[in-house]
């Protein structure tokens, strides 16, 4: 009986322990990483992002990212590094070490703003912030939609904290991110939506619009407010 | 290497083939979403931004051959116009085998082999990053050679990495693959060895070598 209490609570240990936030993502050592637990079914977004999607986004490409990644920094120096510092230094990385650390941090930072029964807005400091910053909520939405529908190709579109404390709408290319040294913008993400195809095209095809309209309503604004608090520290 | 142009009236292409004529190897629905939805939009979107212009009296070969003095708009959509226009012609149903002629001896000399050209095609079909094209190309010189642009850009674009004459091309947008392939972007590559169109491909050659 002893023992297997003891076994139970090591699982649940080992579990916990693989349950890295982004924020330990992007400061573990790189192949020290960890494939992030999804803490919600394939399901539970629908129907605002299908089951399908889901399941294929996170098990096939967002996995992908993880095991390319892993693959691209053993036994290299880049190993040892924070993905933080991979991301300053990204000019010099070969390519992929850059493309597979980007589709690995973006990929958790999109699972980890996402819940069931979600959606709404912001509250607290966020909420004024973005007021202050774009004149109410409903402009900003529209700034940041239009943001997601006007990049071109595969991309990201992204609310980020400056380093002058300031918000910023900005989007990238691919699986490029504004932590990158060589983005045209920088700064730090709390909010993100993926506009490569194979994020909505199952349910959505060429209907972009559609997608992110019903991305308003899967916002963890309470894990945005949190990444938000941490990153005008 | 840019050759006279025939200036006509822009229109929107007819397919020469039926929505579900290229199963199993691309699904109906993606032909009919992929035709109707993504490569119309690129068509309006071109048209309304050359129209009234002093670009709706040129040909595309001349607009590509000067895109990076243009706007955004211009180089995406008649890149997404020409580009989906191109790729039609070059596959259709009952294709597929090997290419005959001219062209055969000239994918041996460059390549080594048709197996050879095969995976070079295909290693810069699965190996470009995000969106965009793999291209077998005619360049000024007249050799052949392989290549891949990113988005919309194509190889007659003066912002071109490689520039040739296209003789042959597979779109890797995930528009292109995903109802059917999904993340299996190899396995789309696969399948459309079955439905490449060589007399186009062949006749595109030898206009080309000119």
């Amino acid at each position: 009986m002893r023992r297997s209490i003891i076994t139970f609570v090591l699982l649940l240990s080992g579990i916990a322990l693989n349950a890295q936030t982004t924020l330990q993502i992007l400061s573990t050592p790189s192949g020290k990483s960890t494939f992030p637990k999804l803490a919600y079914s394939y399901m539970a977004l629908e129907p605002n992002i299908d089951s399908v999607t889901m399941r294929i986004h996170y098990s096939k490409h967002f996995r992908a990212y993880y095991d390319n990644f892993m693959k691209a920094v053993a036994g290299t120096p880049y190993e040892n590094q924070s993905i933080k510092e991979v991301f300053a230094n990204i000019s010099s990385a070969p390519a992929p070490v850059k493309n597979n650390a980007g589709g690995f941090y973006n990929h958790a930072l999109y699972f980890e703003i996402m819940a069931p029964n979600s959606g709404g807005i912001p509250g607290g400091d966020l909420s004024d912030k973005i007021g202050m910053s774009f004149g109410g909520f409903e402009n900003f939405k529209k700034a940041f939609t239009d943001a997601a529908m006007g990049r071109f190709g595969s991309g990201w579109a992204w609310l980020i904290v400056k380093s002058d404390k300031s918000l910023a709408i900005v989007t990238t290319a691919n699986q490029d991110n504004p932590l990158m040294g060589n983005a045209e913008v920088k700064g730090t993400p709390i909010l993100l939506i993926d506009v490569w195809e194979h994020a909505y095209y199952l349910k959505y095809q060429n209907r972009r619009a559609d997608y992110v309209a019903a991305f308003w309503n899967v916002i963890n604004w309470k894990v945005v407010e949190d990444l938000y608090a941490k990153a005008i520290k | 290497m840019i050759k006279q142009c025939e200036k006509k009236a822009w229109e929107f292409p007819a397919l020469q083939y039926t929505y579900d004529a290229l199963e199993p190897f691309i699904d109906a629905q993606t032909m009919e979403t992929h035709y109707t939805k993504h490569h119309r939009a690129y068509f309006d979107k071109f048209y309304a931004a050359i129209k009234g212009t002093e670009f709706e009296n040129m040909c595309l070969l001349h607009i590509f051959d000067m895109v990076s003095e243009l706007s955004i708009t211009i180089r995406n959509n008649a890149g997404g116009f020409y580009n989906h226009k191109f790729f039609w012609k070059v596959i259709g149903p009952d294709c597929g085998g090997y290419p005959t002629g001219k062209l055969a001896d000239a994918i041996n000399f460059t390549f080594g082999s048709f197996e050879d050209f095969q995976t070079q095609f295909a290693e810069a079909a699965t190996n470009r990053f995000g969106s965009g094209w793999a291209w077998l190309i005619v360049r000024h010189d007249g050799s052949l050679a392989v290549t891949s642009t990113p988005n919309q850009d194509n190889p007659l674009m003066d912002v071109a990495d490689v520039r040739g004459f296209p003789i042959l091309a597979l779109d890797v947008w995930e528009h292109a693959y995903y109802l059917k392939y999904q993340n299996r972007r190899p396995d789309y590559i696969k399948a459309f060895w079955n439905i490449v169109n060589w007399d186009r491909v062949s006749s595109g050659y030898l206009k080309a070598i000119e």
